[in-house]
């Protein structure tokens, strides 16, 4: 039994440098990434981070990221609860589609359009619905116990079906003023949706670290055995989650239509559900679930959008940002798999026992002993 | 010897347990064919069901491939975007590079084949979900199309052409394309793989229970392998035919293909679990799906949205009955 | 495999699979240290030894799942390495495993011949495939159709079926690692006359169990390890089953001088004997973990549940604390009828149960020591109701103080503290939600001596203030000096519960272990 102690009690004496502390950080490496890219675009727009003020508004390349980015954000936020509880949500993308649709239609067969009244009508319309489809998903996977990646893509694909349905496979175009806020508007010099965001990633991490909701959400996606002996009720927070998860992509849905005035329930939220599993990862939080990081979600979700906004800047034809989207899973999920890091530090031993890196070893051996 | 080694659980319900779905199915499928019969004028000819067939022989090898995967315990999310990456190669190939149909055929399979060994290369190796390998290779097939062209590319060769206006005459009248011919062709060739070849049994037994079948000295991880290379050189081959019916390469051919092929497997009676399941069933999914478009066509005042609400409600219903069958099984 | 013509069970001079000095070392445990083996034609041989003795360990070694630090394996003679399982197959040694290692969705036929099916023109032959897995069975003299998919037939058919399949592989040697557990009475019987008929036909077979009325039905001789050593090899007809539970569990009495000052070291009444007892068993049971039982344990007694591993200790534990659920009796709580649906009902009761399981069914590993002590009392306050931080840090401090855990940093991840210290945390989180009843599974396994004499401590100081404790252990020292009484469990039945006064000892426990009677 000595072994891991002396290590860790060797250890934990507040004199490791600082760096390493720094590095040992689960949000470093998302977070270096994000700042690599944005100095990389630094190199090639010199004003990249410029922001300027013009009409009272911010302008600027970041602020683009940020309010392009929202939408995702939303989403990954839900989608990390998801995750942490070993689930899968699929459905966010039509959920998307749905919100959208429901709150347009809603507003253009309104009598009056533009009022307040009939936008929170809209809203709360597109947000009870998508809460209904996350009570349907969390009952298939809490109650039913089907796989979450089965139980959500009966929505996906009849999602968009129904988003089209209400619609009438039409764009629909609204023109309100007060909707077109949600997505497009600006508040205290900043666009509503970022604040939007940044509320909401607020208020889930406040729900989740000050009360004890995240910690059973990490324990249930931990280990459901030990957690049902502990006299966790997983099935409510399953059901829970889900609905959160619903809910934070309708919002979404409700920004990506209000921000171009319009609902297309073909192409609202396509692909979304992907680049959400996909931010979750890149922020740290494993596909199996437990420890989940809403910071890092958000850093996930920023360096993705920093990833198009590169690309677009860049010139090159935005369609091949999936190439390096698929890069980055595929980095990613090598340096999550436990496999691929046994390899490659068998490797490493075998190839070169340099001793100038004897704490690199160090560090190693000890993952090692402790997989 | 006594009784309980001779008395199986449920003797008879236990040889035909996993072809209920299958029954289920057919049973759908006559259905729907007698009520558009009754209903709609012309619908009752075998040429609308060969029809079902022409528009979707392509849907049918994508969904044999996925069958495969599936009966793992694995999926694919990569064969829409494989299939668009094939229209895509096949049309530049042929067409800006003037290389000769005969030509591009094959190098187009050995780049569906190879891009699928690849990912089940990974997936065995470094013991990642298939869901997110194969997520990544359908981001990379996708962004190999835009970077092949954004805009798409019509095929005008004229061999591509006479192969696709080609007519296959059936006694009757009927006739039906070559890519339906190949389509079945195909799904001769997957029946005996899968029911007659020590390849297939291992699958069904990877699906059943991997760990047991690598007890039992079974060549799981090569299986593995194969099994996605299968699905990827069918998502190819579903590709060619997609270039025939539509005479195009496009990025944006087949998108959610993948969805359409897993619903054909699952309503074909497939477990999603792995291990249960039949690739006729899954033609009669493939089956199942055209005729909803067939019959919401006929209906005339139904869009074809509704198409996508059916399939999502027939998922619906065959995932509860898979998980009631399920349990049942294991309550076994 | 085609029958010899003439059946005769020899046994030669020269086994056929001999183990020697066998030594296998894991990170900070010694599991193997020399041990020997030797499996002789003919002979069915089993393997005996209690927790931790290391026959799981030794079994690995012999089916090239793990390589020995030191000795060698030899089969007819000649040395082996194996580097994986599949090597050791080839070399005819042949596993069936507790959980039956078959595809239930495949047809028997299919399950005892695939990747070796017969082919004609590169496909399976059927109806040959059919024909010759019918053969098999027949030659064996079972009855039952091989079309019929596996998950059709009973567990015990299941099994037959995993040894069919092994034998056909060529085995000589056959290793059954603890195949009767989930059986019956009848299916046992049924497994017996298969494993007796390849014995005659001079398959060597090395059988692991922890039912001892089958290890003197079934078999010839008996190698028994305790603590990764060689007790010795015997024949079963130098044994009876009381001297056999001797050589398993050793029969010398270790002391620990500083808990015989502080507990009751001989006859204690068991307090409040009399009353309403805090919980009370009437016939509870569950169909294939144990039979039905009585039981009482009142507030300030520590009852031991002592009995074999596999003996049905475990599952009678979890049906009080609803984690498994009871299928037959009743059951009390202070006099009123409570039924235990889930182990959040058994929570509100005030019963707390740690796991044998540590890793699988105890902690979450990726979790903090402190996250992991206070996550029993949070859950039953529900998510709306946090322990703020200061209150968790100071639980966490407290706890970490009292107990002693090591490394004192309530911060540290949990998966990478020892087993001492994983144990003391576990207990730590049960301790705070202030429970009547406190069931310990095997708290001490696997654990340092220090540490473990803590947990002793624990207890008994746990029931002087009134704590009901059910303490289940296989070291029957521990049993005796922590114990009121001493409930006895053999082949999932509670044969007897006795009062711990003077004259009960760890003979007269081990032979209500061995025999079921209890003089």
């Amino acid at each position: 039994m000595t072994p891991p102690d002396d290590l860790g009690t060797g250890k934990r004496p507040g004199r490791a440098p600082g760096t390493r502390r720094l590095i040992e950080h689960r949000l470093f490496w998302p977070a270096a990434v994000l700042a690599a890219l944005l100095a990389g675009n630094v190199l090639f727009t010199h004003d990249f981070l410029a922001v300027r003020v013009q009409n009272g508004h911010l302008y600027g390349s970041l602020i683009d990221i940020l309010q392009f980015g929202a939408p995702l954000i939303l989403v990954s936020l839900g989608m990390t609860l998801v995750i942490a509880t070993r689930g899968i949500d699929l459905s966010v993308g039509s959920t998307v589609a749905i919100a959208g649709a429901l709150a347009c239609e809603h507003i253009a067969t309104a009598k009056d359009p533009g009022s307040l009244s009939t936008v929170l009508s809209a809203v709360a319309l597109a947000v009870g619905v998508a809460a209904a489809i996350g009570l349907l998903n969390g009952f298939l996977v809490a109650r039913l116990g089907v796989q979450p990646i089965v139980a959500t893509l009966v929505l996906m694909v009849a999602g968009r079906g129904v988003a089209q349905l209400i619609t009438d496979g039409q764009i629909i175009s609204v023109s309100s003023s007060a909707y077109k806020m949600i997505g497009g508007g600006y508040w205290l010099t900043l666009p509503f949706a970022v604040l939007l965001a940044a509320a909401l990633v607020a208020v889930t991490s406040l729900v989740t670290r000050r009360t004890a909701l995240g910690l059973l959400i990490e324990s249930v996606g931990g280990n459901p055995v030990a957690s049902r002996l502990v006299g966790i009720r997983a099935a409510g927070l399953l059901v829970m989650v889900y609905v959160v998860s619903a809910v934070c992509a309708a919002v979404a849905g409700l920004m990506i239509s209000s921000n171009v005035s319009s609902a297309d329930g073909n192409n609202a939220g396509l692909w979304i559900e992907l680049d959400a599993i996909l931010a979750v990862v890149i922020g740290g939080t494993a596909l199996t679930g437990g420890r989940f990081s809403l910071g890092g979600t958000v850093l996930g979700a920023l360096i993705i959008q920093t990833l198009s906004t590169t690309i677009y800047t860049l010139g090159v034809p935005p369609e091949t940002t999936l190439v390096f989207k698929a890069l980055v899973v595929i980095v990613v999920c090598l340096v999550q798999s436990p496999a691929f890091r046994a390899r490659l530090s068998r490797r490493r031993r075998t190839a070169a026992p340099d001793p100038a890196s004897a704490a690199g070893d160090l560090t190693a051996r000890r993952q090692e002993v402790h997989p | 010897m006594s009784t309980i080694l001779t008395k199986p659980l449920h003797r008879l319900s236990a040889r035909h347990a996993s072809r209920l779905p299958l029954m289920v199915t057919a049973t759908l499928l006559v259905a729907m064919f007698s009520i558009g019969s009754v209903q709609y004028e012309g619908f009752f000819s075998a040429q609308v069901l060969l029809n079902v067939l022409i528009d979707n022989g392509f849907l049918l090898v994508v969904a044999i491939g996925m069958t495969f995967v599936v009966l793992t315990g694995g999926i694919d999310l990569s064969v829409g975007s494989m299939v668009a990456l094939s229209t895509m190669l096949t049309a530049w190939l042929v067409e800006q590079n003037g290389l000769p149909l005969a030509l591009a055929v094959p190098v187009v399979l050995l780049v569906g084949a190879g891009g699928g060994a690849l990912m089940g290369w990974v997936i065995h190796a470094f013991e990642i979900q298939p869901f997110i390998v194969t997520l990544a290779g359908m981001f990379l097939a996708r962004g190999l199309c835009y970077m092949i062209s954004t805009e798409s590319i019509s095929v005008t060769d004229p061999t591509t052409t006479r192969i696709a206006q080609t007519r296959v005459l059936l006694p009757g009248g009927l006739f039906v394309s070559p890519a339906v011919v190949i389509a079945l062709v195909v799904l001769v060739l997957a029946f005996v793989v899968l029911h007659h070849t020590r390849f297939g049994r291992t699958v069904y037994a990877l699906g059943g229970n991997e760990s047991s079948a690598r007890l039992m000295g079974l060549p799981v991880g090569r299986t593995k392998v194969v099994v996605y290379a299968v699905s990827g050189l069918c998502s190819a081959l579903g590709g060619l035919l997609l270039t025939f019916y539509m005479l195009s390469g496009y990025a944006l051919h087949a998108v959610g293909m993948e969805l359409d092929a897993i619903a054909a497997a699952v309503i074909g009676g497939t477990l999603l679990t792995g291990g249960s399941g039949f690739v006729l069933g899954t033609a009669l999914g493939v089956t199942v799906l055209g005729l909803i478009q067939t019959v919401i066509s006929f209906q005339g005042t139904l869009s074809s949205w509704w198409t996508r609400i059916v399939i999502g409600g027939l998922l619906f219903v065959f995932i509860l009955l898979q998980r009631l069958f399920g349990s049942s099984r294991q309550a076994e | 495999m085609a029958a010899p013509p003439t059946p005769t069970p020899t046994r030669t001079d020269r086994p056929v699979l001999e183990a020697q000095g066998i030594r296998k070392v894991f990170p900070g445990v010694l599991a193997l240290d020399g041990v020997d083996l030797r499996l002789f034609p003919g002979e069915v041989h089993a393997l005996m030894g209690e927790n931790g003795a290391g026959k799981s360990t030794l079994i690995k070694v012999l089916t090239g799942v793990h390589p020995p630090d030191a000795g060698t394996v030899s089969v007819d003679g000649s040395p082996q390495g194996f580097a994986e399982p599949l090597e050791a197959q080839h070399a005819g040694i042949s596993t069936v495993y507790q959980e039956v290692n078959l595809c239930p969705n495949l047809s028997v036929a299919e399950n005892i011949l695939i990747g070796r099916e017969p082919r004609r023109l590169g496909l399976v032959h059927w109806s040959a495939l059919h024909e010759r897995a019918a053969r098999l069975i027949a030659e064996l003299e079972l009855d039952l159709d091989v079309r019929l998919p596996l998950s059709a037939h009973s567990l015990a058919v299941q099994q037959l079926v995993a040894i069919v399949r092994a034998v056909d592989v060529k085995a000589k040697v056959l290793i059954l690692d603890e195949p009767t557990s989930s059986l019956d009475r009848d299916e046992v019987a049924q497994l017996f006359t298969l494993v007796r008929r390849l014995r005659d036909r001079g398959a060597a077979i090395l059988f692991v169990t922890h039912f001892l009325d089958q290890v003197f039905d079934l078999c010839d001789r008996v190698t028994v390890l305790r603590n990764g050593r060689l007790e010795g090899e015997y024949r079963i007809d130098e044994l009876t089953p009381v001297t056999l539970v001797h050589r398993m569990v050793g029969s010398e009495l270790r002391i620990l001088d500083e808990l015989a000052e502080t507990s009751h070291t001989g006859p204690t009444a068991g307090p409040g004997s009399g009353g309403t007892p805090f919980l009370s068993a009437r016939g509870l049971a569950r169909t294939g973990a144990v039979q039905p039982y009585d039981l009482d344990i009142h507030r300030g007694e520590v009852i031991g549940l002592a009995g074999l591993l596999g003996s049905g200790r475990t599952e009678a534990a979890r049906l009080l604390f609803g984690a498994d659920h009871a299928d037959g009796g009743e059951l009390r709580i202070d006099g009123r009828r409570a039924v235990l649906r889930s182990p959040r009902a058994a929570i509100a009761h005030k019963i707390a149960f740690c796991s044998e399981n540590r890793k699988a069914e105890g902690l979450i590993g990726e979790l903090t020591v402190r996250e992991n002590i206070v996550l029993a009392l949070q859950a039953a306050r529900g998510w709306t109701r946090p322990l703020s931080r200061t209150r968790q840090d100071e639980i966490a401090a407290r706890w970490t103080e009292v107990l002693d855990i090591r490394p004192a940093d309530p911060e540290a991840q949990v998966r990478n503290l020892s087993g001492g210290n994983q144990q003391k945390v576990l207990l730590a989180r049960w301790l705070l939600t202030d429970p009547e009843l406190l069931i310990l599974d095997e708290p001490t396994r696997g654990i340092d001596i220090g540490a473990k004499t803590e947990i002793q401590k624990l207890v008994t100081s746990l029931a002087a203030e009134g704590t009901a404790v059910l303490f289940i252990s296989a070291e029957l020292e521990e049993v005796l000096r922590l114990s009121h009484r001493v409930g006895v469990l053999r082949d999932h039945r509670l044969v007897a519960t006795l009062p711990n006064d003077t004259t009960l000892t760890p003979d007269r426990i081990l032979g209500a272990i061995a025999t079921g009677a209890t003089s």
